[in-house]
């Protein structure tokens, strides 16, 4: 579904952040990327939604290299293949929770229907009327799993996304996100610093200076 | 169909979510839209019945003959009814009859009746029915309502005008029903007109109908051919052309005014617009990583902009139309100029300015959203998800280039010459200058406070309003556009005019140097003096010496207004004793010297030494300019000459006006009482200088009350602007007050923080927008206004009353700011810190 091959990304003050990094990610296969601060994973999720270039290498998404695509044909890409979930929720303030989760589905000129259900599916059923700052943490992160997931994507992003959450709501949003990834038959690549979140992905993986290794 | 339903969640969330934000851009720019629509639709409603008064009064007619000088011979007459290809000829005379106790004079057009039933029928009286020889009748005259209304008579009373030194009284023998509302007009036999108004033998134009078949141009041409400019020969065009000059330069200034307003409104969109586009920097980022594009961002960013410029045009477009019906309705339709005096027209809805000024209301706020839409679109989303990345947003803004570039190209274009003898290059020059020093305001924040930074201080609060304003420039700059934009030109305005003022002052003082002043009527161009009245007056006891004058008028040019022609006693040695040379010459002793106004050099090329040609008493006569004089009262030129020569060329022995000098011991009261017991004397207008004087600095200041109200009005919404984008920005940073409070710091000391940070801004922006206001007073004073109205001037700076508004503007932002930190800090300190965005 994903392959990246050969990645090389330095920061514009000439650091060296990703070097030749290479890797196959398989249809519905859920992986975690560990790492010291500052090693690139924020870095490697940028150029694999296409928001950044490599420097070297390719990323190949369902075949096409993201990469190569100008901003306009990355931005439909992105569109219609991928979901995100951040660690600071990014939740539109002035939009309802109905809203939120519609966004991609208005964007894809989809049908908004299930947005309703993607809530339900998180355990807000019944709150699409309310807006974001009536919720807590933990809740306002289901809304961000439910946007990211209400197209149908083939690829989810996710970086740090138990990062601001207490340990209990951490683990129950991890069992959200892996019930619906596995319900959706979506691959999904999780950014974290948390052991615990890491163990609920099918694979763990370690990036270092050296590339992208199995722990 | 999607995007669509997105943009409407988007708009009405940021709407729902800022309402009074939104609010204020959109009134911001109604009231710059309604301004200028209402005074586009009074001028062009007084101007449009001025002009159909005139045609009125032109008729059927395909050409009109005039005269160079108020009238002519009337012997041309017959010539011209005879004239191969005249269908018709209908003679006119035309006077400004002065009435005893007025201060404005009555029309009145001495027609013959049965030509001008066919060719001027609007100018046929009505006579009653059972004296049916009244239109013929020499003690006669005709009022349209308006006339009678204004000299309050009726039908069968008498009423009273002067003619020289003496009144005649005519009695109203019926109306014009034909007449347009407001027209002051009186129409009767033209030759009782002639017996009774001294002009015997006289005539001010003839009215032609052609033939059927006769081309009009080639007539016209050889007409004037033969006539070899002794007369003018005139189309309605020509007339329209007179009318459309006489007020174009005023209605042009007074519409550019009013979209001062307008141009603020557009700095507070741009700073709402720019704000908003800040606060949702990492909403937008967030949008670009889910599958926005560019395109569709900038899209998006502009349609926020322009709905809320649809939105304020449109009802600007309401506002203007119930404003213009008001002001038409309580104050007329003259707006202070003096050009449309009893002119009352009716308000008429006008779709293409409708269009026009609804056009212009939605581009300002589209030009306001272009740059933050632009920055939106642009910025990279991995980058701009990240929170402290919003002044980055604006580093863009601090480059000083754009703005220094724009301010050359000002400079530049104020060395241009006039556009269709209007200042448009002046006008452009002004808002680039504008709009340079607005965009330069990041860079100079940025300098400034960086450079009070570096000043050591142990004082915490001190520290974080010095930091936050030298690291954050282009946030603080983006709050004082629309103020520094209304302050700037609130300083060019109050400079420009306090300099006109100051030297209408001065020029009055220089103008005026007799004791007393005697006029044979306050208006009009019936009354006069003749020989043995200015002997009379001269040899009253107490009186050393009198100047007399004789105020005429000139045709120069058949599409300009009339230029005056004043004579009076003039040495050449001595000129600039009476005159407020600029300019002079010598000239041989051989030949006729005239001192012209500035503005006939502007518009005739009338230069110190040239021989030009003067149409007088149907005669050209060769004359020399000895010297250029500064008019303040005539913008449309003025030449003087001196009196003895006026008599010989013209054979005219009338006066008008006299300065008089009086005899040490004598008052001015003693004298006037004097005169006054003359036979004529009780007829005559007595003024001291410094009533004069007096009387003209009140007409001046009512003429640019309009400014003052307009300017006024943009302050007002730079004052919003602060009020927006001051509290916009404290409820962007109420992440950072939380902060402040966790720590200790009280709601007290934040209010202070604001009000420190909103004070110094103001201050900044004012001292930059005096700069700037001093710069645009040179062009308006250098520029626009000689190239408008031909008036030069010397430059004056009222510092009390700038420093006045200074602080009024000081404190008023201090206030706002103030307000806008207590709203936007009630919130909760707890629930502050935790925001998500």
């Amino acid at each position: 579904m994903l392959e990246l091959r050969h990645l090389t990304k330095s920061y514009a003050n000439g650091r060296r952040v990703l070097n030749d990094v290479s890797y196959s990610l398989a249809a519905g296969e859920f992986v975690a990327v560990m790492g010291d601060s500052g090693v690139g994973k924020s870095t490697l999720l940028n150029l694999i939604a296409g928001l950044d270039a490599p420097d070297a290498g390719a990323i190949m998404v369902d075949g096409v290299d993201i990469a190569a695509l100008d901003d306009n044909a990355a931005t439909r890409l992105r569109r219609a293949r991928m979901g995100f979930v951040f660690q600071a929720f990014h939740v539109l303030p002035h939009l309802n929770l109905q809203q939120n989760v519609a966004l991609p589905l208005l964007l894809n000129g989809a049908d908004l229907s299930r947005a309703g259900s993607m809530l339900e599916a998180v355990g807000l059923g019944g709150r699409g009327a309310d807006f974001p700052h009536q919720l807590s943490g933990g809740e306002l992160q289901r809304v961000a799993i439910a946007r990211a997931l209400v197209h149908r994507p083939a690829l989810v992003l996710a970086d740090e996304p138990t990062g601001n959450l207490d340990p209990d709501t951490a683990q129950q949003i991890l069992r959200v996100l892996r019930d619906e990834l596995r319900s959706t038959g979506a691959s999904a690549i999780m950014v974290t610093h948390s052991h615990a979140a890491a163990a609920t992905a099918d694979r763990v993986l370690i990036l270092s200076q050296t590339g992208l290794h199995a722990a | 169909m999607g995007w669509g339903k997105l943009n409407r969640w988007l708009v009405w969330g940021e709407w729902r979510a800022y309402p009074l934000r939104a609010l204020t851009a959109v009134l911001a720019i109604a009231l710059g839209v309604a301004l200028g629509f209402a005074i586009d639709l009074i001028n062009s409603a007084a101007y449009n019945e001025f002009s159909a008064a005139a045609r009125s009064l032109a008729g059927q007619a395909d050409l009109e003959v005039r005269g160079t000088q108020p009238t002519f011979d009337e012997r041309v007459y017959p010539m011209l009814a005879t004239r191969a290809g005249v269908a018709q000829a209908s003679p006119m005379l035309e006077l400004e009859a002065s009435v005893p106790g007025q201060t404005s004079a009555l029309k009145i057009i001495g027609v013959d009746v049965l030509r001008a039933a066919s060719m001027t029928p609007d100018l046929v009286g009505v006579a009653a029915a059972d004296k049916p020889f009244d239109t013929l009748a020499d003690d006669a005259i005709f009022l349209s309502p308006a006339a009678m209304a204004w000299l309050n008579t009726r039908v069968g009373q008498q009423i009273q005008l002067r003619a020289g030194s003496r009144v005649v009284s005519l009695r109203v023998a019926g109306g014009l029903v034909r007449a347009r509302t407001g027209q002051r007009l009186g129409v009767m036999d033209i030759g009782a007109a002639q017996w009774r108004f001294n002009r015997v033998g006289q005539l001010s134009r003839v009215a032609l109908k052609l033939t059927e078949g006769v081309n009009l141009l080639a007539f016209k041409q050889a007409l004037a051919n033969d006539l070899q400019g002794r007369l003018q020969v005139l189309q309605s065009a020509d007339e329209t052309s007179r009318s459309a000059s006489l007020s174009r330069a005023y209605r042009v200034n007074l519409n550019v005014l009013a979209l001062v307003a307008l141009f603020t409104g557009a700095f507070l969109v741009f700073s709402t617009q720019a704000l908003s586009v800040i606060r949702r920097r990492s909403q937008f980022a967030l949008l670009r990583v889910m599958g926005v594009t560019r395109a569709q961002l900038l899209r998006q960013v502009a349609l926020e902009g322009g709905l809320l410029g649809a939105l304020g045009a449109a009802l600007g477009i309401a506002g203007g139309y119930a404003l213009a019906a008001t002001a038409l309705r309580f104050f007329g339709a003259d707006l202070g100029g003096g050009y449309f005096p009893g002119v009352q027209p009716t308000l008429q809805f006008a779709p293409i300015s409708a269009g026009v000024f609804f056009a212009l209301g939605l581009a300002v706020a589209l030009l306001g959203s272009a740059v933050p839409a632009w920055e939106a679109a642009r910025a990279p989303a991995a980058q701009a998800l990240k929170s402290g990345s919003e002044e980055t947003a604006l580093n863009r803004l601090a480059t000083p280039w754009p703005a220094l570039g724009l301010m050359a190209i000002g400079g530049v274009l104020t060395l241009a010459p006039p556009i269709g003898n209007l200042p448009i290059p002046g006008y452009i020059a002004v808002a680039l200058l504008l709009i340079g020093g607005i965009a330069l305001m990041p860079r100079l924040v940025g300098l400034v406070f960086q450079a009070l930074q570096g000043v050591p201080t142990r004082r915490p609060l001190v520290m974080l309003v010095l930091s936050r304003l030298a690291n954050a420039p282009g946030q603080a700059a983006i709050a004082l556009g629309g103020v520094l934009a209304s302050f700037s030109l609130m300083v060019a305005m109050a400079i420009m005019v306090a300099s006109f003022r100051v030297s209408v002052d001065d020029w009055l003082a220089q103008v005026l140097p007799a004791d007393v002043y005697i006029r044979s009527a306050a208006s009009g161009n019936t009354a006069a003096l003749a020989l043995a009245e200015q002997a009379q007056i001269a040899g009253t006891p107490g009186i050393a010496r009198v100047d007399f004058l004789r105020l005429s008028q000139l045709n120069l040019d058949p599409a300009r207004p009339a230029v005056a022609l004043i004579a009076r006693n003039v040495d050449v040695s001595t000129a600039e004793r009476v005159l407020p040379l600029v300019q002079a010459v010598a000239v041989p002793a051989d030949r006729v010297p005239i001192w012209v106004s500035e503005a006939m050099v502007d518009l005739y090329g009338f230069t110190p030494g040239k021989t030009v040609r003067l149409p007088l008493v149907g005669q050209w006569r060769a004359v020399v300019v000895a010297g250029v004089w500064r008019d303040y009262a005539r913008q449309f030129g003025a030449i003087q000459m001196r009196l003895g020569d006026y008599r010989r060329l013209t054979g005219d022995t009338a006066v008008n006006d006299a300065g008089l000098w009086l005899h040490a011991g004598t008052t001015p009261a003693q004298a006037i009482a004097r005169l006054k017991a003359l036979p004529f004397g009780a007829a005559l207008e007595y003024a001291e200088p410094g009533e004069i004087r007096a009387v003209s600095l009140k007409i001046f200041d009512r003429s640019f009350a309009v400014t003052y109200l307009l300017e006024a009005v943009a302050i007002v919404i730079g004052l919003f602007g602060v009020a927006a984008t001051f509290s916009a920005q404290i409820l962007a940073r109420a992440k950072a007050f939380g902060m402040l409070r966790h720590i200790g710091v009280t709601r007290r000391q934040v209010l202070a923080i604001l009000a420190a940070e909103g004070g110094l801004l103001t201050l900044m922006g004012m001292a930059v927008g005096f700069v700037l206001g001093w710069v645009i007073s040179l062009i308006l004073v250098f520029v626009v206004n000689p190239q408008s109205f031909h008036w030069r001037m010397q430059l004056h700076v009222p510092w009390g009353l700038l420093a006045t508004v200074a602080a009024a503007l000081l404190l008023a932002a201090v206030l706002t700011a103030l307000i806008a930190g207590r709203s936007a800090l009630s919130g909760s300190v707890v629930r502050a810190v935790k925001e998500d965005w």
